[in-house]
């Protein structure tokens, strides 16, 4: 049953990953099979040397220069990232029109990390890199892009590490459906950093080789970089024109269990399922296909499978991982994967998890592993489980007019 | 209706004592105040204590707080609004990151670098498994955990909510915003800062808290009627304008606002909106502020709304935080503006409940 009532559709979106700039690279990266992730050039980083990762294959200055910025003080990588895709996600659409109220709503987890971590040393002791000493919280990009687009309601930013754009867009939903808002920007936006890159390094959860989420003998997770939006509208709105699907769940929980780790006994994912299928009106039949967190690591594909055995016991849907294409991608990582999720439904495909070989012990379930062209995926459900065991699960679904 | 039925605030004034409501106020003679924080031993075990970092204990103590306060064991969800989050952990992992040439480097500090560290740590010490968000967004950092928590409510979602603003003052912040102007001289004292007429303001920190219900209890303080955020106004005519539109969705007039607490941080650069309302709009209102006691931080707000929260349940105006002396008799509707810099700027209605 709804406990909410409006409707809240999708009327487009924008990415930028190590797939590529904009939707069609995306997708046509997803359709070739080809992962994006390789050795590390743009960053600079000892472990450029032992490790790969999905980085976006532009320079800072590159992106400047395809982002239309004229002044880029203060301006980090992640805020590049974010406004090239709030572009794309906006381009077709008057943000000005003061009788619609419009907000923007980002999740992150670095944000100006890759700034920070350069010229903290500065910020102390000369005045070099002042421009970047303002920037050193995680609303930064979020108000960057909001002065570009011109987006002047409501804006704020969510850090929930890894769940962090997947709980945007669920907040930006939410506020639609309580009347507070007609239309928001809603996704995520980091980019690759030393201090994440170590810091995953120094906790042994990096696979050197290209990740393989759900195998047996997964190593661990890559990391990754990029951005993605979507543009929510509100019922009343949207049907002037095509929207390309309808947000129809939510959930969030959390594991109350350990500061990194995810609950082994995946409760907590399966929880933030069942509330998004609540929240849809659906039952766990009707999901068509999962697009699973599944970062590669230990820890992460053991409790998100056990909370898909405990929502739809041994009759899971198709599911699959894209993290091998892209990387991890932290705080943007479910706003990438509901792009995907959402050019599931478009195209009718499911995507492949890439490098998976061996079933895992502890199940019987096993992704999808080559492109699945379907006619029937109407219901695609995408999870994001963070750090500190937040858990969120987003349901989009094919329009139903 | 939205009620507050339990509140804590940890502060650089003695505000854990339920008691003395502001009566007894220490007087600083520094630009960075600091909590006045509990003996965490006394509820903490002390291997569990070894590990946190402070603003992990902040927080966790001001929870555990306000949830004594409310007489509740576990919420049914968890909002946090945090500024700074937890950055100190951040930056010593990035300075290790640098000294030890990204080789063999403890992931420790690391792994409570997360922002969203603090509404975690308090999920696993009340067991809540339910809503866990963190908002992360400058000075809107705590009024979107207020506004999304009210949402809950109101959406008969969750039955109660655990709300918190929680930011912490350290030296590398310190100095490096020190070195762009942030605030004012050392040495400063913190009951001056509006006569001063300097540049900058005070740093400070705080660990607030709240028990939101959408039903009132024996305990309840005051009602949070709403709550609105907005970004870069042109000039104050455009925030009196904001100002009132906001009252008059909740069908009020300025007449109706019983005392309006404002954000005033000392800093001339910036104050100066909040003079120009006090001439005009809110010329007949009684007006207070309270940055001296707390300092500037990101989500200072909180500290805003637990005065008002108190205000209300006592009827009383502590003489330390009143600008003028206009009467304020039956206070029902308490208006907080607060304006970080003239970027981001809010505005909180609370409400008494009688």
């Amino acid at each position: 049953m709804k406990r909410e009532t409006n409707r809240v559709f999708v009327s487009s979106m924008g990415i930028i990953s190590s797939l590529g700039i904009g939707v069609q690279e995306n997708l046509d990266g997803l359709i070739k099979g080809m992962s994006g992730i390789g050795p590390i050039k743009q960053l600079k980083t000892r472990l450029s040397s032992e490790l790969i990762a999905g980085e976006v294959s532009y320079s800072n200055e590159e992106l400047i220069d395809i982002s239309g910025m004229k002044s880029t003080r203060g301006v980090s990588r992640a805020a590049l990232l974010g406004l090239i895709v709030a572009k794309e996600a906006t381009k077709d659409v008057e943000l000005h029109d003061p009788s619609i109220r419009t907000g923007i709503i980002v999740g992150t987890t670095a944000d100006s990390m890759t700034h920070i971590e350069l010229y903290l040393k500065d910020f102390l002791s000369n005045d070099s890199r002042n421009e970047f000493i303002e920037s050193q919280d995680w609303g930064a990009s979020t108000e960057i892009i909001a002065n570009e687009l011109g987006i002047s309601g409501y804006q704020t930013t969510i850090n929930t590490a890894c769940s962090s754009a997947a709980n945007a867009i669920m907040t930006g939903a939410r506020m639609i459906k309580h009347n507070l808002l007609d239309r928001v920007l809603v996704g995520g936006t980091d980019a690759l950093s030393k201090v994440m890159l170590n810091g995953f390094h120094a906790l042994m959860i990096i696979d050197p080789e290209v990740c393989k989420p759900f195998d047996r003998d997964r190593k661990g997770l890559n990391l990754g970089e990029g951005a993605a939006f979507l543009l929510l509208e509100s019922e009343k709105l949207t049907l002037k024109k095509n929207a390309i699907c309808e947000l129809s769940g939510y959930g969030n929980s959390n594991d109350a269990h350990h500061l990194t780790a995810q609950s082994p006994d995946g409760e907590g994912v399966a929880m933030a399922m069942e509330l998004a299928l609540s929240e849809s009106g659906l039952n766990a039949k009707d999901i068509s296909c999962i697009n699973a967190h599944g970062t590669g690591s230990e820890n992460n594909d053991l409790a998100e499978i056990r909370g898909i055995e405990k929502v739809f016991g041994n009759d899971a849907p198709s599911f699959s991982s894209t993290k091998p294409f892209t990387g991890h991608t932290l705080g943007s990582s479910g706003a990438l994967e509901a792009v995907f999720s959402i050019l599931s439904i478009q195209h009718q495909l499911i995507f492949p998890n890439l490098n998976f070989k061996r079933q895992m012990s502890e199940t019987k379930l096993i992704p999808e592993t080559t492109l699945i062209p379907s006619k029937s995926v109407h219901q695609v459900l995408s999870n994001s489980l963070g750090f500190g065991g937040n858990n969120t699960s987003l349901i989009f679904s094919k329009l139903v007019i | 209706m939205i009620y507050i039925n339990g509140l804590s605030n940890i502060s650089p004034q003695p505000t854990s004592a339920k008691k003395n409501f502001l009566s007894d106020v220490i007087q600083y003679n520094t630009n960075m105040l600091q909590c006045i924080e509990p003996d965490y031993s006394d509820f903490m075990d002390t291997n569990a204590l070894r590990r946190m970092s402070r603003i992990l204990k902040l927080g966790s103590a001001g929870a555990r707080f306000c949830l004594e306060d409310a007489a509740l064991e576990v919420p049914d969800a968890i909002c946090i609004g945090t500024g700074k989050g937890c950055f100190k952990n951040t930056q010593i992992f990035m300075f290790s990151v640098d000294e030890n040439k990204e080789k063999f480097i403890p992931p420790s500090p690391f792994i409570q670098s997360a922002h969203g560290s603090i509404a975690s740590q308090i999920a696993i010490q009340t067991g809540c498994k339910n809503y866990n968000m963190t908002y992360s967004h400058r000075a809107f950092s705590f009024e979107s955990a207020l506004l999304d928590a009210m949402m809950l409510l109101k959406g008969k979602i969750h039955e109660n909510v655990l709300l918190g603003g929680v930011d912490e003052i350290e030296e590398i912040q310190f100095n490096t915003f020190d070195r762009i102007g942030y605030y004012t001289k050392p040495g400063v004292n913190n009951l001056n800062i509006l006569t001063d007429q300097t540049k900058g303001t005070i740093a400070g920190e705080g660990s607030t808290f709240f028990l939101l219900e959408d039903q009132p209890t024996a305990n309840t303080y005051a009602a949070v009627k709403d709550v609105h955020t907005f970004s870069n106004p042109g000039n104050h005519f455009q925030v009196e304008d904001v100002i009132l539109h906001f009252l008059s969705q909740n069908n009020l007039s300025v007449k109706d606002i019983d005392v309006v607490v404002l954000g005033l941080n000392g800093d001339i650069d910036f104050d100066g909106i909040y003079y120009d309302l006090n001439t005009s709009l809110f010329n007949n209102t009684r007006q207070v502020y309270y940055k001296h006691l707390c300092g500037d931080y990101l989500t200072s707000s909180a500290f805003a709304l637990w005065m008002s929260s108190l205000i209300i349940k006592h009827q009383r105006i502590p003489e330390t935080v009143s600008l003028n002396d206009k009467p304020a008799k039956g206070i029902q509707n308490v208006l907080i503006y607060n304006q970080h810099r003239n970027v981001n700027h809010s505005l909180m209605l609370v409400s008494g409940v009688a």
